[in-house]
């Protein structure tokens, strides 16, 4: 009886039990979904059990690490990323109109995934080194450090994940204790540099803007994807129309409903109920964030678990939002739930730092 | 020192941290009500309208179109039915370059320079997303060929649909009439009648004749089929269906048999024949010749044969009997005499000394008889047999113009029959009012002098003449003349059977119908009008002949034949019913250009009754007289 208590303690020591089990069940209803979503595909299925799996293990292999050597591998992280992001600018595969991937021999990958956490990373470093007193030149360090790579993944061009990295820097700066005024002053600076924006955007993406605004407008094209979603959203009602009975699934009238449109399949099958606990649920993991942030006790640690815990909310509303079309269509996939592995590790590498910040003795300073 | 300012420090960090989580906290939460807010939009306030789209999305409804009635004779034989057949079809807005793509089908399927000039036409009139036939009546063979070869083909489908087909061909066209492709003014009108759901998946409708005037009851009702498909429009599975329930079959009061007979008898000659019951108002045959084919028009007649038709001098698309406009001639005198003695202005035994002509009282004006020097002492008998012209010049001054019209009112004249087929022509029955409102002209007692007769301002259409006919034949009984017998369903029971009732009957003195009707055997028997065509017949045959003038002619000119053009010449005009006693038939026969009426019109009556009435058929019938032009032949 002793051997397995130990194996069971040694394996549970750094585990958070509370978010594990939000991140369980969400995934649990992820598989179910998944499952309707693919017309019972238990292929697909088992594949994503797999990639939850890995995901898992590599949660738990960076629970076990404390911060501080997180820490120290934060520049060198940072700055890998940034290397292969230049090398994807300029010598990487075009896929679809976009040139996000790199070729390097054995396999490809997506540098612009690795810097969803390098970056938040590389600013919590960053600012934890100068925590003593910061000064507007700091916050303009961070901001460099945070557009450098973001200006990278806008030319890909790949609008979601460039948006989901400038959130996740920009809750550090905010947290930081970045001053009102100066966020204020980036607010008009951005707003005024929106037109600029425009012009610099893809037609594609000002597609999806438009299309936002009246999805009737292209009904057939990039307008589709919004007015199927929203047909089944709605038709779904508060009880839903019942698992693995939604017609909209099920009779192929949603596009991509596996992956970033699996929100309007949930949706559609489990109604006004099922999107409320879904959210709750949702909403009790990013509270489990937030009292680990709260409690964390160096800035690098703090900043750090808030920002992954904020972007894993910005995850939700950007995939939610649009499925629901209140955002543009851009590439978000719904957390723990849409079909893919490349996302699920990126996120639960995120949950295995705020377990390890959670779990890790408290260094506070004295 | 140094460790308190850094743990002060440390203490305000960890509390600006927590102050700004908290505040991001509260911007979750709000966005989180956002959604909620959203899902709540969607899912109750606006659910019913999302839960109308999935469905919309989900089901298709599709028509399935119900099987036309067919068309018989009064004798079961068939005048119009369908069969099943392939045709290939185009949809042109998804087919790309026409021109190419017919080019690339006429190497998998044989298509004729008949089929693209139709197709052409019907591309004309159509819209795009419609699909058009290119080929129709495929055999095995080429459905086989295409359907290997159809990968190359995209917009181009082979269809199984019914055919009207016309058994018939010629015979009887005008009256059966023929079906064609639904076009925008059928799209309006059927919108108008609010029938445009019940023909949703109809390509075709009745465009003239019986096809066109019974089309609701040999439509029949479109059944659906709803169906539940996915994003593609592929079919996942039937929920319902409805299924279609066929049109109505008809029968005709037309005897197919008798109809033929009397085309026949036309030989190549243009005119109109009308042939009815008198006890029923049942329209026994019914010809305008020349005729067309209908079947021509089923899948969309090609823009030679419709130019051919559309041009012909001869004009076959014109139904004669129904529109055609003659002057009835001579065939009034009969009712002009029974009007004479109803209204008491003649009697049976009054007679005048025709010297061929009749001059108004006060005027020089010679109104002459067709015979040069007259007809001697003419009673009313002898006026009818002879046809003299100078005894109804004197009764119609001394009946005057407003008793001819309320007379001859009754019999139908100068208004439609209301025959059930479209586009009857009324014809025009001249009056005083009539000339003021026309002419803006009053009427002169000389208009008068002509109209008696039946020159002058009068008009009939055959089909008038028969019906007025019919009624004298009737001894003044009325009945519409039907072209429609009966409304079958579809298991051949009678859902409605079509005049029986009279529509009036005439308050006339037997005793005068007698005088008329004894005058009119006579015109058949030797000395009569008629008498060559009359000759052996083996039962009574009453008629009358008339010839109608096609131009005017100048007072004191004498009408030569020769000399006028083909075109020109008089209008033949048989009017006759048979047995004369008890009346079987009654029918009305226009020659156009024929000459004269009693040696063009009525060999055509005699063929038609000796095949009605005694089931001769005209080879039999061959060695009846032949028209031998005769120098006491009618001539008015």
């Amino acid at each position: 009886m002793i051997e397995p208590l130990r194996l069971w303690h040694y394996l549970t020591r750094y585990v958070d039990g509370f978010l594990l089990g939000g991140i369980l069940l969400l995934m649990l209803t992820g598989l179910f979904t998944l499952y309707s979503a693919t017309d019972a595909n238990l292929g697909r299925v088992t594949n994503q059990g797999i990639n939850m799996l890995v995901a898992l293990a590599i949660m738990w292999l960076i629970a076990n690490i404390p911060l501080q050597h997180i820490m120290r591998i934060a520049l060198p992280i940072y700055m890998t990323g940034l290397v292969l992001l230049l090398g994807v600018a300029l010598f990487g595969e075009i896929n679809n109109g976009a040139r996000r991937w790199l070729n390097i021999g054995v396999t490809r990958i997506q540098p612009s995934e690795l810097m969803k956490i390098a970056v938040p990373l590389m600013m919590a470093w960053y600012f934890d080194k100068h925590e003593a007193a910061l000064r507007l030149r700091d916050y303009a360090v961070a901001t460099l450090l945070l557009a450098l790579p973001v200006a990278l993944i806008l030319r890909q061009p790949d609008l979601g994940t460039a948006l989901l990295i400038a959130s996740s820097g920009f809750y550090v700066l905010f947290l930081t204790g970045l001053s009102w005024r100066i966020m204020a002053t980036l607010g008009v600076a951005a707003a005024g540099s929106l037109p600029v924006l425009w012009s610099m955007m893809h037609d594609y993406q000002r597609r999806r803007v438009m299309t936002l605004i009246d999805p009737t407008q292209d009904a057939l094209g990039a307008g589709y994807h919004t007015i199927q979603s929203t047909i089944a959203i709605g038709s779904g009602g508060v009880l839903g129309k019942g698992w693995e009975r939604g017609t909209q699934t099920h009779l192929d009238f949603l596009p991509e409903r596996s992956t970033d449109f699996i929100f309007a399949v949930f949706s559609e099958e489990f109604g006004l109920i099922g999107n409320s606990l879904l959210l709750l649920l949702y909403l009790i993991v990013i509270g489990r964030g937030m009292v680990i942030a709260a409690n964390a006790s160096t800035q690098f640690t703090r900043l750090i678990a808030g920002s992954i815990t904020l972007t894993f909310f910005t995850y939700i509303f950007v995939n939610v939002g649009m499925v629901i079309g209140i955002l543009p269509v851009v590439g978000v996939p719904l957390p723990l739930i849409s079909y893919g592995g490349t996302s699920m590790v990126t996120m639960l590498l995120g949950f295995g730092i705020l377990m390890s910040i959670q779990t890790h003795p408290k260094l506070v300073k004295t | 020192m140094n460790r308190r300012v850094e743990l002060r420090n440390h203490l305000r960090e960890q509390h600006n941290f927590r102050f700004r989580l908290a505040i991001s906290a509260g911007f979750v939460l709000l966005l989180f009500l956002l959604l909620f807010a959203r899902f709540f939009y969607l899912q109750v306030s606006q659910r019913e309208h999302y839960h109308t789209l999935a469905e919309a999305n989900r089901i298709s409804i599709s028509p399935i179109v119900p099987n036309r009635g067919l068309i018989f004779d009064r004798n079961g034989e068939v005048l119009a039915h369908n069969y099943s057949a392939y045709t290939l079809e185009i949809v042109p807005s998804k087919a790309g370059d026409l021109e190419a793509l017919i080019h690339e089908l006429s190497t998998v399927v044989e298509i004729a320079p008949r089929d693209r000039k139709r197709f052409k036409k019907l591309l004309e009139e159509s819209k795009r997303f419609e699909s058009l036939p290119i080929r129709t009546r495929l055999s095995d063979v080429e459905v086989a060929r295409f359907a290997a070869n159809r990968y190359r083909f995209p917009g181009v489908e082979i269809k199984a649909r019914l055919f009207r087909q016309y058994p018939k061909g010629a015979s009887a066209a005008h009256v059966v009439g023929y079906i064609g492709r639904i076009n925008d003014k059928n799209l309006e009108q059927l919108e108008a009648s609010d029938d445009l759901a019940n023909y949703r998946g109809s390509q075709y409708m009745g465009k003239i004749g019986v096809e066109q005037s019974y089309e609701k009851e040999l439509h029949g009702i479109t059944g659906f089929e709803e169906m539940e498909t996915d994003a593609a429009g592929r079919v996942i599975r039937t929920i319902s269906r409805t299924p279609p329930i066929p049109g109505n079959n008809l029968t005709l009061s037309l005897d197919a048999k008798l109809q033929e007979v009397a085309e026949k008898a036309f030989g190549d000659r243009r005119g109109a024949l009308v042939a009815i019951e008198p006890a029923t108002g049942d329209v026994l045959a019914f010809v305008s010749k020349p005729g067309f084919d209908p079947n021509l028009f089923v899948d969309g007649i090609d823009s030679e044969n419709w130019d051919l038709l559309n041009t012909s001098i001869d004009r076959p698309l014109n139904n004669r009997a129904l529109r055609g406009l003659y002057p009835p001639g001579s065939t009034f005198k009969p009712f002009m005499a029974l009007a004479g003695l109803e209204l008491k202005k003649r009697g049976p035994q009054h007679a005048i000394n025709d010297s061929g002509y009749f001059s108004l009282p006060g005027s020089t004006h010679r109104f002459r008889d067709w015979k040069a020097g007259g007809h001697g002492v003419v009673d009313l008998h002898k006026s009818l047999v002879v046809s003299c012209d100078t005894y109804y010049y004197g009764l119609a001054n001394d009946l005057g113009i407003d008793n001819i019209f309320k007379f001859m009112s009754q019999f139908g004249l100068g208004k439609k029959t209301g025959i059930d087929i479209e586009g009857e022509a009324s014809g025009l029955l001249p009056s005083q009012e009539w000339k003021m409102k026309r002419h803006k002209q009053k009427w002169y007692a000389g208009d008068t002098i002509s109209v008696g007769i039946g020159q002058g301002y009068n008009l009939t259409t055959p089909l008038q003449l028969a019906f007025a006919t019919a009624v004298l034949a009737g001894n003044g009984t009325a009945f519409r003349p039907h072209l429609v017998k009966q409304v079958l369903n579809n298991n051949n029971e009678v859902v409605r059977e079509i005049g029986t009732h009279p529509l009036y009957t005439l308050d006339l003195d037997p005793d005068n119908l007698r005088v008329v009707r004894n005058a009119l055997v006579d015109v058949t028997q030797p000395g009569g009008t008629a008498a060559l065509a009359g000759t052996g017949a083996a039962y009574s045959f009453a008629g009358k002949t008339g010839t109608s003038q096609v131009i005017g002619m100048k007072q004191g000119e004498k009408y030569d034949e020769s000399k006028i053009r083909e075109r020109h010449r008089d209008h033949a005009l048989f009017i006759s019913y048979a047995p004369a006693e008890y009346p079987k038939i009654a029918l009305s026969i226009l020659v156009e250009n024929g000459g004269h009426g009693g040696s063009a019109a009525a060999p055509i009556a005699r063929l038609v009754m000796d095949y009605y009435l005694l089931g001769k058929l005209p080879e039999e019938a061959a060695a009846l007289p032949v028209d031998q032009e005769d120098e006491e032949g009618e001539h008015d």
